[in-house]
This record gives C-alpha cells, sequence and structure tokens, in this order.
C-alpha cells in the first residue's frame, strides 16, 4: 500500500502536467481561429510516426537525454547550472576542430575527440564552479554570461581558422575513417540511429549509479536536500558543488556528439543549438531521476519530429509545441509543489490520529 | 510619511535623508563622472579618434541602452521584492510581440500598451508559479522563457503571415514614435562637437545626443527611472515592496501582505520587459522579427547586478553596456581606442584601491591595467566579436572582483510561503 501510494504520487504530477500542457495547447489552437482546428492538431500529433521520423526520435531522445543528465547533476544539490548550452557548444566545437584536423588515425581520433569534449565542456562549468566556490559568484548569473561568451568566442575562432565556402562557415570535415556508422532499422532512406547515441545510455546507467550506489552520490543529494544537515555530517559543500559542476559540464560536453560522428561531420550550421534549454526542461519534468529523464526526453523528441507534419499538413505552426513543453515544464513544477503539499498534509494527519505519540518531544 | 513623499516629489533633488553623508555622496558622485569625462576626452584626444565621444555615437550608444535599462529595471523591481526574474527575457520576446501586433492595428501609442500588458502576463505567471505555489525562481524563469520564445514565434506565424509587410517571422513598417528636437540647441551643440576641444566637444557631444532625434520613448523611459527610484524608495509603497525583499517574515508580522506586493513587482517587472521589447521592435529598429531580444533580458539582469540593485546604478550599468554596444556596430577603430580608456580606468582604481590601503587588489588592478595598456600599444586593431563580449566579460569580473561591495536584498530568490513567520 505504501510503495503503491508513493509510485502514485510520484506519477500523479507528471501525468496531471501533461494533461494541462495539452489543454493550454489546445486553447492557443483555438484562441488563434485557426482554420485546420484543435482536432487536426490532435491527430497529426499522436499519429504513428513515420520510420522516418521514428529514427529522428530515437536520435533526439539520446542527445536531449544527456542535455538533461547534465543539468540533473547539478540540480540535485540544488546547483543552477544553466550553462549547459554554452558547454556543449564549446565541447562540441572543441571536439569539432581536434577530430577535422585529423591528427590520429580511425577510431582513436573519435574517442580523443570525445575526451576533449568532455574535458573542455567541464572546464568552461569549472569557470562558474571555481567563481561559486572561491568568491561566491551565484552560478546561475556567471553560467548564464558564459553562455553568451561562448557564443561570441565560437563565433570568432570559426571565423578567424574556419572553412569558409558560400556564406557559411563551418570546421573541417572529418576523415572517413572517423566518421562513426549508424544503424538503419528501416530502409536506408529513412535514416540511420547513430551508434554514438549509445552514449546517452551509458551515462544514464553512471548517472544512476552515482547517485544510488557512491558516497559522492550519497552526498550530492544530502546536499541537495539539506545544506545545512550536509555541512553538519561533513559533506564539504564547496568541493562538491565544484566536483558536480566538472561532471555537469563534461556530460554537457558529449551532448552533441552523436549527431556530429553520426551526421553531421563538422561544427557550422549543422550544429544543433538549444538542446542544453531543452535539456534542462526535461530534467524538470523527469524530476532529475534517471529513468524519469528517458520519458522526459522521447516526449520532447516525439513532439519535436511530430510537430514538423504540422507545417505541411495544417496552416498551426510547428512552435506551438514549444508551447506546450514550457507549460509542461511550468506545470510538472506546480503539480510536483502541490502534490508534495497534499502528501505533508496526509502525512500529518495520519501522525496527529496516530496513538500515544509524544508531540511535546518531537516539536522540542 | 505622505508628506515627506510630497516634498520629495516637489524638489528636483531629494533632501538628503542622512545629512552631510549624503552630500559627501553627492560631491563624489559628481567629481566621478566629470572626472571620468576628462578622462575620456583626453583618450580621444590621444587617440584621435574622435568617433568616441561624437554625437552620433551616444545617440547610438542611448538606443542600445534602452532595452538593457528597461530590461534592467523590470529585474529591479522583481528582486526588490525577493523574486529572481530569469524569465526577463521571455518577457521581452511577448512584448516585442504584443508592440507589433497592436502598433499594427491601433497605433505605436497603444502598440505600447500592448507591449506592456503582454510582458506583464509573463510576469503574472512568474507570480502565480513563483508566489502563489512556491516554485523555484529559477525553475520558472527557465520555463518562461521557452514559453515566451515559443509563443512569439507561433503568434507570429499565425498573425503576421497574411499581412502587408509581414510575414510568419516578421513585421515591418511599422507607424514610428514620435522623435524630439531641439534644432537651434542640438545644431550649435554639434557644431561644438566637431571643433573637437578638450573636454568641452565631448561634453557637447553628449548634450547633442540629448537635443536632437530623441525618441518619446527614451524620454518616458527617463520618467520610469526617476517614478521607480521615487516610487521604491521614498514611498511607503516602496518601503514595504523592499522589505518583502529583504524579510518578508518581518513583513508579514507587520501587516504587509508579502504576496499582494510580490504580485505587483513581478507584473510590473513584466511590463517593464515587455516595454523594452516594444523599444526593440517600434524604435530601435522598424518592425519585429523572431526572437528579436537576442539575449538582451540577460544583459539586463547583469546590468541590474553590476548596478547593486539599484536605479542609478543599473542606469549607469546599461549606458556602458549600451556604449560598446554602439562603438563595436559603429567605428572598429574606436574599440581600439577603448582599450586605453579601460587601461586608465583600471589604474585609476589601483590607485584608489592602493589609497585604501587595499594592496593585494591594488595590485591586480594595476596588472590588469598594465594588460590592457600592452594591449593597446601593441595592437592596431580589437576583433569585432570581443567588444560584444563585454557586458558579460565586465559582469562576471564585477560579481567575482567588487562582491563585497554589492550588495542583493536578502531574501532575494528564496520561497516565502505565507504564515511561515510562525
Amino acid at each position: 500500500m505504501n510503495t503503491l501510494r508513493r509510485i502514485g504520487f510520484a506519477v500523479l504530477a507528471p501525468v496531471i502536467a501533461v494533461l494541462i500542457a495539452m489543454a493550454a495547447t489546445s486553447l492557443v489552437i483555438v484562441a488563434t481561429g485557426s482554420e485546420s482546428g484543435v482536432g487536426d492538431f490532435w491527430n497529426i500529433i499522436l499519429s504513428k510516426p513515420s520510420d522516418r521520423i521514428m529514427v529522428d526520435i530515437v536520435n533526439q531522445t539520446g542527445m536531449i537525454y544527456l542535455s538533461a543528465v547534465a543539468a540533473a547533476v547539478g540540480f540535485r544539490m540544488g546547483l543552477f547550472n544553466i550553462g549547459v548550452e554554452g558547454q556543449y557548444a564549446m565541447g562540441s566545437f572543441a571536439a569539432a576542430s581536434f577530430a577535422g584536423g585529423a591528427f590520429l588515425p580511425g577510431f582513436l581520433n573519435v574517442f580523443v575527440s570525445l575526451v576533449i569534449a568532455v574535458v573542455v565542456g567541464a572546464l568552461w562549468a569549472g569557470i562558474a564552479g571555481i567563481l561559486r566556490t572561491t568568491r561566491g559568484v551565484s552560478e546561475v548569473i556567471s553560467t548564464i554570461m558564459l553562455n553568451a561568451i561562448a557564443g561570441i568566442l565560437i563565433g570568432y575562432l570559426i571565423d578567424q581558422y574556419g572553412i569558409h565556402g558560400g556564406n557559411s562557415v563551418r570546421t573541417k570535415v572529418i576523415p572517413e575513417g572517423s566518421q562513426v556508422p549508424g544503424w538503419a532499422p528501416f530502409d536506408v532512406a529513412s535514416g540511420e540511429i547513430w551508434t554514438l547515441g549509445l552514449i546517452a545510455v551509458f551515462v544514464g546507467i553512471g548517472f544512476w549509479v552515482l547517485l544510488n550506489r557512491t558516497r559522492f552520490g550519497f552526498d550530492l543529494r544530502a546536499t541537495g536536500a539539506s545544506q545545512t544537515a550536509a555541512v553538519a555530517s561533513g559533506i564539504k559543500v564547496n568541493r562538491m558543488v565544484f566536483i558536480s559542476m566538472l561532471i555537469s559540464g563534461g556530460v554537457a560536453g558529449l551532448i552533441w556528439m552523436p549527431a556530429f560522428f553520426g551526421d553531421a561531420y563538422s561544427y557550422g550550421t549543422t550544429f544543433q543549438a538549444g538542446l542544453g534549454f531543452t535539456g534542462i526542461a526535461v530534467a524538470l519534468l523527469g524530476r532529475n531521476q534517471p529513468v524519469g529523464m528517458v520519458f522526459g526526453a522521447l516526449l520532447f523528441a516525439f513532439l519535436t519530429a511530430q510537430s514538423n507534419s504540422l507545417t505541411l499538413l495544417t496552416d498551426i505552426s510547428a512552435s506551438v509545441v514549444q508551447i506546450t513543453q514550457g507549460v509542461a515544464v511550468l506545470a510538472v513544477v506546480v503539480a510536483y509543489e502541490l502534490v508534495r503539499r497534499a502528501r505533508v498534509r496526509i502525512e500529518q494527519r495520519a501522525v496527529a490520529q496516530a496513538p500515544h505519540v509524544q508531540t511535546e518531544e518531537v516539536t522540542a | 510619511m505622505s508628506s515627506v513623499a510630497t516634498d520629495v516629489m516637489s524638489a528636483p533633488a531629494p533632501p538628503p535623508p542622512r545629512g552631510s553623508a549624503y552630500e559627501r555622496f553627492r560631491t563624489r558622485a559628481w567629481l566621478i563622472v566629470f572626472g571620468a569625462i576628462v578622462v575620456v576626452a583626453a583618450v580621444r584626444v590621444i587617440t584621435d579618434a574622435d568617433d568616441i565621444t561624437s554625437a552620433n555615437t551616444i545617440r547610438a550608444a542611448i538606443l542600445s541602452a534602452c532595452p538593457i535599462l528597461l530590461a534592467g529595471l523590470g529585474g529591479l523591481w522583481s528582486e526588490r521584492a525577493g523574486v529572481v526574474n530569469i524569465g526577463l527575457e521571455g518577457q521581452m520576446l511577448m512584448g516585442t510581440w504584443g508592440a507589433a501586433y497592436f502598433t499594427y492595428w491601433y497605433g505605436p501609442w497603444v502598440g505600447l500598451l500592448g507591449a506592456a500588458a503582454f510582458g506583464a502576463i509573463g510576469g503574472l505567471l512568474h507570480g502565480l508559479a513563483t508566489i502563489t505555489f512556491g516554485v523555484d525562481h529559477i525553475v520558472s524563469g527557465v520555463a518562461i522563457n521557452i514559453i515566451g520564445l515559443g509563443a512569439t514565434q507561433f503568434l507570429a506565424e499565425a498573425y503576421f503571415s497574411d499581412l502587408q509587410n509581414g510575414g510568419p517571422r516578421q513585421l515591418t513598417g511599422l507607424d514610428p514614435l514620435p522623435y524630439l528636437t531641439f534644432p537651434h540647441v542640438s545644431d550649435w551643440l554639434v557644431n561644438l562637437n566637431g571643433k573637437h576641444w578638450f573636454v568641452i566637444s565631448d561634453i557637447a557631444g553628449f548634450l547633442g545626443a540629448l537635443t536632437a532625434r530623441v525618441s518619446v520613448m527614451t524620454v518616458i523611459i527617463a520618467g520610469i527611472v526617476v517614478l521607480t527610484s521615487w516610487l521604491l524608495w521614498h514611498t511607503s509603497f516602496g518601503l514595504r515592496l523592499r522589505s518583502c525583499g529583504e524579510s518578508p517574515v518581518a513583513a508579514e508580522s507587520l501587516g504587509v501582505n508579502v504576496y499582494r506586493y510580490k504580485y505587483i513587482a513581478v507584473t510590473v517587472s513584466g511590463a517593464l520587459a515587455g516595454l523594452g521589447g516594444a523599444f526593440l521592435a517600434l524604435v530601435a529598429s522598424s518592425g519585429f522579427v523572431t526572437n528579436q531580444s537576442g539575449g538582451r533580458g540577460y544583459i539586463g539582469l547583469a546590468a541590474m547586478i553590476f548596478g547593486n540593485w539599484m536605479p542609478m546604478g543599473t542606469v549607469g550599468a546599461s549606458l556602458i553596456f549600451g556604449y560598446t554596444d554602439a562603438l563595436r556596430l559603429r567605428t572598429p577603430s574606436a574599440v581600439h581606442a577603448l582599450l586605453l580608456l579601460v587601461a586608465l580606468f583600471l589604474f585609476a582604481y589601483a590607485a584608489w584601491r592602493f589609497y585604501k590601503k587595499m594592496r593585494t587588489s591594488a595590485i591586480v588592478m594595476g596588472l590588469l591595467g598594465l594588460g590592457f595598456l600592452l594591449w593597446f600599444l601593441l595592437t592596431d586593431t580589437v576583433p569585432r566579436e570581443f567588444t560584444g563580449m563585454t557586458p558579460y566579460v565586465v559582469t562576471l569580473l564585477v560579481l567575482s572582483l567588487a562582491s563585497q561591495r554589492l550588495r542583493m536584498p536578502a531574501a532575494d530568490g528564496q520561497i516565502y510561503r505565507k504564515g511561515s513567520a510562525g
């Protein structure tokens, strides 16, 4: 009964949130008086995805999930790394530059590039970590600033050292030996599922193990639950902040790697920006839980991929799913808070009704 | 209480609340401003970069500073009541759309109202999440930025696609707001500015920019600054609002309706950010495009922090950020002269620190200044992009080097529940 109730409470909030998001989206579509109507919209969104879209959903889920884990590492200890966006841009650019240089043969090149992505992402996040631990600068502000600086810095570097073609600029294309082939579940035209998407699986498992099976994970959760209690029990909070910032940035560095080695092969217009903020949203939706975020990532990838059909079949803009996603995030945090309050009330009532409890001593 | 307030309103300069200390502060502020002008003038003469104080540059700087300032003031209102609002960016975007839609159908004045209303909706949403439901302020802000971006893209495609001059991502050719010009005064000042006299021409350039082709909106913004500092620091309403940001528990125990004040603050905050969006769509350019704010909401937040959560500080920071932006877009060569300026300011700051017996920070500042001086002497140009980084790098530096001198509202960003005063 007790576990059942706990699961009920855990599932209740996301379900409510998704329903609210669906209602809000329908309302927006009705309010703007689209000719196609709400029915068509949900028909298209909820229809069975085509093979091509299915592959796209799997690929995007992987990247969004990585981004969500990056954000969640910080969130779990009350650290707001808003800078995932900048960290994965820096990591991706550094890895792409190195891989494009083809200093190493074949898969060694891939491996070292991945390491570089992790290191650069971690370093970029580390700046915010150092500022927080030594100077007390809020990581929210510093990571927002670092996001902007990253964008400008990459713009400058790619303009200086990139390859200009037409009116776009990109890094060198990686040699064929370092391209990582994918697996085509359907016919070739429907695209491939990127092999490096497996990174997301490993990172997800790693995150679960880290949280639940290591001392560090325990400290992380303890700090998130109550910083004062953590300090009292001997956890060095500053060290925790710095290390989790590094881990967060390191994971962020990996976000775009599946797409880079599987499809893009160079950093330029092909770079998919915005995954950092999507990841933050998914982390919130999945409550920073390794499993919860899988569903969150899947939902976001599904909505985005399916919305592409909207432009072809209706007069509804595909950006409407961004409203769905934003409302879902806002609704889910509100729903969690309401569910939490309800649970506390129920527990308090249960405690109050329990026989012979020495209330005086408890309150003292 | 109210008699003091009316006195303040009628007198141009507020009576000093704490006698001589305030007088001294004011004299020192004027000295700093004058010293800054002299240094800038000197740099102009040394480097021959006349553009750094030309009336046109200053005008462009004010144009760049205005939306940042509005976002900054929005942040100020909200954070003074204890609510961190990083949703400014999204609220600003809502404002750009509101401004474009209402200007197209009802003219620019209604457009301003529409922008403020749309921004205020974003603010209310933030309030609902953070105040009523106790959601983390950062989380709610991130969600509002996502919604703001999605909503403006969606609404633009739904409403602007079929309009004349419109498209799924833009709406141009909107009626502009009127401009103010004092013809003779401004001609005379611009003429004086062209003479390149030490100090005098520089001041003339500044005043020249303030007397010709000034958008009505800029004047309104100046009014908003005055109104904000009067309302928040010289009325009992402001005292109560700020008390919610300093100690909501104490405020509640004194009978202040904390939720109501926070709601007012966040709504005003959103409305100001929305007006910032209107400035971008109606004054800084002649139309709406999607994602027009381009991070200005965040720069506004930075300006507010740099300005130490005070209105005049926010104005100063916005002007500095706007100035670097204007110089970057206008004359890259003048940016190079800016290096010398930065070096001189760092030296001055180092000297002051040394005078205050803060050796380490004086040395750090001096070395930084030396670095900039060398950079100035050894190079001829500065990459355009580096100037764009200025607001962000400056904010990081200020936060990390001068964080002791910054003081944010004590209960800023904390979740408060009614009745928790116990």
